[in-house]
């Protein structure tokens, strides 16, 4: 593949690959109950009967 | 016994090994190396073969807890200490450029002390000994209480720490002998590189281990941003460090890209060191110790993995905003400019993260000062993350580029981001890891924070005035087409700010010192009579119950 060729497929095909898996992980975060699962990670840093210190 | 033999026998090798290439190095630098190294294997010989336990020894000299405990904290400890030892070597040669800048007699007249020697020696230790060692340290911390699971391969953790310190000896002594492969923030040379990397893999095997052993079925976003900061900084190393040595047994080597290909590989490598090393990884600090120091959760958790995935999507185009106006063509200038705007949203949705952690705590500011510390940190996180991509913009780096601005803006980076927070993250393990009740004393921290917090200020103030004035005075063509100043009267008029940069380096190495009391006091156990940090007087006039008055 020439300097030119894998250029513009960048540019036009891996530039759309990039946005679809960028807008999917974001757009899995805003899933029905992703809500309380985030609520959950988000205080288990604070199990201290499962957590010494 | 025979695995004994084994070892010690290997390790002999190692040690003729050494000996005999620097016998046969054809420059002085790689024998000096060879000989540091072959010091390394001996002083692991005589631990391999002596019948002293020197891991019980260690635990008495540092004063660690008998007990073993529910996670392997010895190598956190250890890396404590190592980060406060660099942090002050690294600030103190900092301090010393600063001073050599305003004053030039302090370059002694010898090749060892110039500038060019020791400023590479100041950003290493600064960013990969201090930076690196509170890296390593944090992320073996917060993954092994995150993931509620020791250490996987507790011996290759101890080989990262005494690895990682060797890859430092090896790259300081290095730039002082000039042995350098030229390429800012990745100065050492192949065999450094090499060795780096076979420890960083080891590293990723830890810590990727650690994961996959956890009991905690969710793995916490501190952990995502240790392990992109973990394998980006591999993938980064890699492939700017691909170069062919002119003997094998020779420091010098020669970069496998020519050109503005090398230029670009460097700053694709250069500006994802900041994004990855010094931002992704501390942010894994940021996620961990900001919610637990202020006893509440991260405000939002979907933000905090939309400001994951936007970083890692972002910030690996942005390096070529470090090549404007040269030989790399247009369109790649616009791309970095681009995406280094772009990156602004998802930092400072990071910042606003983690101050919103606060939110219904804010009094703790005036309480806590480690909790101020991290404020502070996460303020200076916002502020460096607009104005870089402000000075990315081409029409701003026409003015800001090559000038002491640039400076300025990495140090409130560094200096204000990254030190506070690994400040405030060593001041809560410290007393955690030694089992003591608190820290020695709080009014220290206290200090420590106005200490810095001026340095900074003044440090990056007198940075701005005098690159925005030197850009400025670059420029400046009179009536005739001729440039008005001459290099010298630029260099001459800084001289002011020059003095004053020195003087806030000063004070951010004399807060460290205060930090490096306080440490050593808490690990001796000992506990500093002070007044409370905030006073809830008795108002015996207001503590009574309310009269209820009937209604008439």
């Amino acid at each position: 593949m020439s300097y030119d060729a894998l250029r513009h497929f960048a540019d036009s095909w891996g530039l759309l690959f990039m946005t679809a898996v960028f807008l999917t992980l974001i757009g899995w975060t805003f899933r029905p109950g992703a809500g309380r699962t985030h609520e959950e990670a988000a205080h288990m840093i604070f199990d201290e009967d499962k957590n010494d210190v | 016994m025979d695995n004994l033999l084994v070892k010690a026998g290997g390790w002999l090798a190692l040690v003729f090994l050494a000996f005999l290439a620097m016998v046969l190095a054809v420059d002085g630098g790689f024998a000096v190396h060879m000989a540091i190294i072959m010091i390394a294997c001996l002083i692991a010989l005589w631990v391999t073969i002596s019948k002293a336990d020197y891991a019980a020894i260690g635990r008495g000299i540092l004063k660690a807890p008998a007990d073993p405990g529910k996670y392997d904290d010895d190598p956190i400890r250890w890396g404590v200490i190592a980060t406060l030892f660099w942090g002050m070597a690294g600030f103190f040669v900092g301090l010393y450029i600063a001073l050599q800048l305003a004053f030039p007699v302090l370059n002694l007249g010898l090749e060892y002390t110039t500038f060019g020697r020791l400023r590479p020696l100041h950003t290493s230790a600064v960013i990969f000994a201090f930076g690196g060692n509170a890296l390593i340290a944090t992320s073996f911390y917060v993954v092994q209480r995150t993931c509620r699971a020791r250490l996987a391969f507790p011996r290759l953790a101890r080989f990262v720490f005494w690895g990682y310190q060797l890859f430092i000896v090896l790259a300081a002594t290095g730039y002082l002998m000039g042995v350098t492969q030229s390429k800012e923030y990745a100065e050492p040379e192949w065999y450094v590189d090499l060795w780096l990397t076979i420890v960083w893999v080891s590293y990723a095997a830890v810590y990727i281990g650690t994961i996959v052993k956890r009991s905690e079925p969710h793995i916490y976003v501190a952990n995502w941003f240790f392990l992109s900061f973990i394998l980006t900084v591999a993938m980064l190393h890699l492939v700017n460090g691909l170069a062919m040595p002119v003997s094998l047994l020779g420091a010098k080597s020669y970069s496998a890209f020519a050109g503005v290909q090398d230029a670009l590989t460097q700053w694709w490598y250069g500006h994802n060191a900041v994004g990855f090393f010094l931002t992704a990884g501390f942010l894994g600090m940021m996620y961990y110790f900001v919610p637990k120091q202020a006893e509440r959760p991260v405000y939002s958790y979907r933000l905090s993995i939309i400001h994951f995935w936007s970083l890692i999507f972002l910030y690996i185009w942005a390096g070529p905003h470090h090549l404007h106006y040269t030989a790399l063509p247009d369109w790649a200038q616009t791309l970095g400019m681009v995406f280094s705007i772009v990156l602004w949203m998802p930092s400072w949705g990071g910042m606003i993260n983690g101050l919103m952690t606060l939110n219904g705590a804010w009094d703790k500011i005036r309480t806590d000062p480690i909790i101020r510390m991290m404020v502070l940190a996460l303020a200076f996180y916002g502020m460096s993350t607009f104005e870089g991509p402000m000075m990315s913009i081409k029409s701003v780096n026409s003015l800001s580029h090559y000038t002491d601005w640039t400076v300025g803006h990495v140090h409130s980076g560094a200096l204000g981001w990254n030190g506070m927070i690994t400040f405030a993250a060593l001041y809560y393990m410290v007393p955690r890891l030694w089992g003591r009740q608190r820290l020695y004393s709080l009014r220290m921290v206290n200090w420590h924070f106005w200490f810095a917090t001026i340095g900074i200020v003044l440090y990056a103030a007198a940075m701005w005035v005098a690159g925005i004035m030197q850009g400025l005075m670059w420029r400046e063509y009179g009536d005739d087409g001729y440039l008005v100043y001459a290099f010298s009267e630029v260099v001459s008029a800084m001289f002011p700010m020059y003095v004053i940069r020195a003087a806030g380096g000063l004070l951010y190495l004399a807060g460290a010192a205060v930090m490096v009391y306080n440490v050593w006091m808490t690990i001796a156990g000992k506990v500093r009579e002070e007044k409370s940090m905030t006073e809830t007087p008795h108002d015996p006039e207001a503590d009574k119950p309310l009269v209820a008055v009937p209604a008439e």
